[in-house]
């Protein structure tokens, strides 16, 4: 398929460029603030290839892609478009160039038709917007590629999927030559993400280069032609091609091999099922099914972690484990008390503590004192309130506790929450939810953002809170912390639970595997 | 910035940033003055000495401070939500109206049953319009400032199809008025000047929305859910129904409002009835930082400034309605606030 295979492929003498190479960028580096997102990566593309980047997220794919469309400025490297040395002030240079980005949230205006968006911003624009032709040419270019959308309906009305589908017809309709695609199955249903694979094989074959973002393995490997693999911001693996890697390739690829060590010495405790989850299914907002029949149990004392690539189920699962999303079907048991779709405080009530993914927008209240923010949990019971009655002693005693538990430096019941910092605030949260001697904690991200030392503290608590025979649901992102803490890990994609293995058991390469959808059962015994 | 927490109470900070926006608007005003070639001190002094310079006038300013004090609350409550409620007016409208259809219908009934009755019906006329905004934001989304403006308009439309319909009193010779309300509907004055009960209602609505606000449980809610009602939902606030219930109790003391200027002033239900008094209780609302204590303040400046204007016009002569332009400046200046100081 690439066009590699033409002929005799030998570099140019003078800038080593290949025939057949789309583009090339070279030692690409990215810092946002103190976060390094690209060091040093090369990347290449060929003319009527499809190119797969593969990686965890945060892994940095979308930053190099974002630069190559131009949204981004590198801090270093070099960007080569057909071997010329191109630079890109602004998406509308990488146009120019014949580049195209699709994101992964639609730049669309509702309230415009799929023609009039299409129009929008194209370079020199008539004065008069020759409405009529440019509908007839979208017809034309989504008959061409499969890309069926109604030219004149506004973009409010349409699905998700078809929404896309504008988005890659107005890069094409602009002449993207180099085409990159952010993670395009995420919001598809899977006949959607078939028929859009079809197309970009099709795109591909007309000698178009097609980029490829993705962290599902099974479609990669149906796609592709090459892949380059992204960790940490690094280059692992660059330019492989997609016959000769199987998956157990890749998923080391991804996610490395190497443990990291242990912070958790204890030996697994054994203590009576704590938290069971029975086939439960679950909705997304959308309605599409986000999970599917989940078991799990989680005993007095153990700390189940929950890895996964975003999106597959597991803010529904912390939702619906902390009351704020009924589930479809399915039950849900703390010790022996069904509290399937109970509510929030009916949750909290029985014990499920929740330490939410984003401290200020869910859990705290910003712009009031800590006093506020205290109380949220225990207003209603005595002895803050005493019938309709609110009781400021106690009030302003309870609070001064838990700052005094956390050891919260200068702050008083009086303190603006927001003007605390990230760790003071997720320390502060984790003293509230401590006081309510929760039996079951659900943790979503409980250390994203927090400096080395806040890190340490709340994994501390954690684990304290665990040895005091807490069930423990750990939802993170971070591979390594999920490995340091869980006595076992669970891995869901596409809202299943793929496996749940003990942390003696866990290896990153199959809990790569899982996480990408290549698990298969004689691989990795549960 | 803590003028909504169940520490801050009567936040003697608040008034702060309110009183740079005062002066500017006074000064912008006294700006314009001049250009016109009249002495600013001289029209300030008019103001003043007309609101508050005899028995009469300070009466007449209690009697505006009624329907300016309700109104204010019209818009604290459902602010301290975190919604703008900016349907004072066709909230007052409503609440008359139903007021007004039980004074016309129940004319047999003894005055200790009668105010009663009408207390509960310009609530009600009120918290229903209110809660229509309420409804839609809650089961629709539907942005409640925009709703409640333009209810406005439907609901001073509703009392004139009715003062020119249905209700019409056949001696009035072409005038849309209804016939007037028996003496039992009527709210008693005191002191022989037109200050009515209404200033015992107003002041009982304040009292009763900062007690509620500060000491009870459901204060704490409201506080929550106006803070960030995500967080409120996480800890099993109803959001929904607390947005719904402000909505509706504001639109309520807007209805109260018009009730007592239907049964007290004028005796009768009749178009114009507020001479925007809906708007100036929202100005009152934002001038206090939608603390319900200093809403007393901030409406009786209001009421000072309006019983005052009309001498102030006469006096430096200047066309009637210029006062309008002060009122709407300080509306300007309150609103051009720093949105922080706003949202704390």
């Amino acid at each position: 398929m690439a066009a590699a295979s033409d002929e005799g492929m030998s570099p140019h003498p003078a800038t080593g460029h290949l025939p057949g190479t789309a583009l090339a960028m070279v030692g690409i580096d990215k810092h946002f603030g103190e976060v390094l997102a690209n060091a040093s990566v090369d990347f290449s593309a060929r003319w009527g290839e499809v190119h797969a980047l593969l990686g965890e997220n945060g892994a940095g794919k979308s930053t190099l892609m974002s630069i190559l469309a131009g949204l981004y400025r590198p801090d270093n490297g070099q960007l080569l478009v057909d071997g010329q040395p191109v630079v890109l002030h602004s998406p509308k240079d990488a146009i120019k160039h014949g580049i195209g980005m699709v994101y992964q949230h639609y730049r669309l205006v509702p309230s415009q038709t799929v023609t009039e968006n299409m129009l929008l911003g194209l370079p020199g624009a008539p004065l008069r917007l020759d409405t009529r032709r440019a509908a007839r040419d979208i017809e034309e270019l989504s008959e061409r590629y499969q890309l069926r959308v109604d030219p004149y309906r506004p973009v409010w009305q349409l699905s998700v999927g078809e929404q896309q589908r504008v988005e890659i017809l107005k890069a094409l309709h602009r002449g993207a030559r180099i085409l990159i695609l952010d993670e395009p199955t995420a919001v598809l249903t899977p006949q959607e993400a078939d028929a859009l694979m079809r197309t970009i094989r099709h795109i591909a074959s007309e000698g178009r280069t097609v980029i490829f973002i993705s962290h599902k393995l099974e479609e990669v490997r149906s796609v592709a032609d090459r892949v380059t693999v992204l960790r940490a911001g690094r280059l692992v693996g660059s330019g492989l091609d997609m016959a000769e890697m199987s998956a157990r390739d890749l998923a080391r690829l991804m996610v490395g091999t190497d443990l990291p060590g242990r912070i958790r010495p204890r030996p697994r405790a054994s203590g009576a099922p704590r938290l069971t989850l029975r086939r439960l299914c679950a909705l997304d907002d959308r309605g599409l099914q986000a999970l599917r029949s989940v078991d799990l149990t989680i005993h007095a004392g153990e700390i189940v972690g929950v890895a996964g690539v975003a999106g597959n189920g597991q803010r529904e699962l912390a939702q619906v484990l902390t009351g704020m999303r009924k589930p479809a079907s399915g039950q849900v048991f703390l010790d022996d008390i069904d509290v399937t779709g109970a509510g929030a405080r009916q949750m909290a009530l029985a014990g499920v503590a929740h330490i939410p993914e984003d401290r200020l927008g869910e859990g705290l209240v910003g712009n009031l004192p800590l006093l506020d923010s205290a109380l949220m949990k225990s207003y209603y019971q005595p002895p803050i309130s005493s019938g309709p009655f609110l009781n400021l002693k106690s009030a302003v005693q309870f609070t001064r506790g838990l700052i005094a538990r956390f050891n919260v430096a200068g702050a008083t019941p009086r303190t603006i929450a927001r003007l605390l910092s990230g760790g003071q605030l997720q320390r502060f949260l984790l003293a509230r939810e401590m006081s309510m001697q929760p039996r079951a904690i659900v943790a979503v991200h409980p250390t994203r953002g927090l400096d080395v030392a806040a890190t340490h503290t709340v994994q501390e608590w954690l684990m304290s809170c665990s040895g005091e025979g807490c069930a423990l649901l750990l939802i993170s992102e971070d591979l390594d912390e999920l490995l340091q803490l869980s006595d076992r890990v669970a891995v869901l994609y596409e809202g299943s639970i793929v496996a749940a293995v003990d942390r003696e058991e866990a290896d990153r390469e199959r809990i790569g595997l899982m996480m990408i959808g290549s698990y298969q059962p004689d691989q990795v015994a549960v | 910035m803590a003028a909504s927490s169940l520490l801050g109470g009567f936040d003697w900070r608040a008034p702060l940033g309110v009183g740079r926006s005062l002066l500017l608007a006074f000064a912008t005003f006294a700006l314009l003055l001049l250009l016109l070639g009249k002495n600013p001190l001289s029209a300030y002094a008019a103001i003043f000495s007309g609101a508050l310079g005899s028995g009469y006038s300070i009466g007449e300013v209690l009697v505006k401070l009624i329907p300016f004090v309700l109104c204010a609350l019209a818009a604290t409550v459902p602010a301290r939500v975190g919604l703008v409620n900016v349907g004072g007016e066709g909230q007052l409208y409503m609440g008359a109206w139903l007021a007004s259809f039980a004074a016309l219908n129940l004319t047999s009934l003894p005055a200790w049953l009668m105010i009663p009755v009408l207390i509960v019906t310009g609530f009600a006329g009120g918290a229903g319009w209110a809660g229509i905004c309420g409804f839609l934001r809650v089961k629709a989304g539907l942005n409640e400032t925009i709703s409640s403006l333009l209810l406005n308009y439907v609901g001073t439309l509703v009392v004139d199809h009715f003062v020119h319909g249905p209700w019409k009193q056949q001696s009035a010779q072409g005038w849309p008025f209804t016939a007037p309300f028996v003496d039992a509907a009527r709210l008693p004055t005191f002191l022989g000047s037109r200050v009515h009960l209404g200033i015992v209602l107003a002041l009982g609505g304040v009292a009763l929305t900062y007690f509620v606000l500060r000491w009870t449980r459901w204060g704490f809610e409201v506080r929550i859910v106006g803070g960030n009602p995500e967080a409120a939902r996480r800890s099993g606030i109803p959001v929904g129904r607390y947005l719904l219930v402000a909505m509706a109790i504001g639109g309520g003391m807007a209805g109260l409002a018009g009730m007592c200027e239907v049964s007290a002033i004028q005796g009768r239900l009749r178009p114009g009835i507020s001479n925007g008094y809906g708007y100036i209780g929202f100005l009152a609302s934002w001038l206090a930082n939608h603390n319900p204590l200093w809403t007393v303040a901030t409406s009786a400046l209001l009421a000072i400034i309006v019983v005052g204007g009309d001498v102030m016009q006469v006096n430096v002569n200047l066309p009637s309605a210029s006062i309008d332009i002060l009122t709407g400046l300080l509306l300007f200046f309150i609103l051009g606030r720093s949105r922080k100081v706003v949202a704390a």
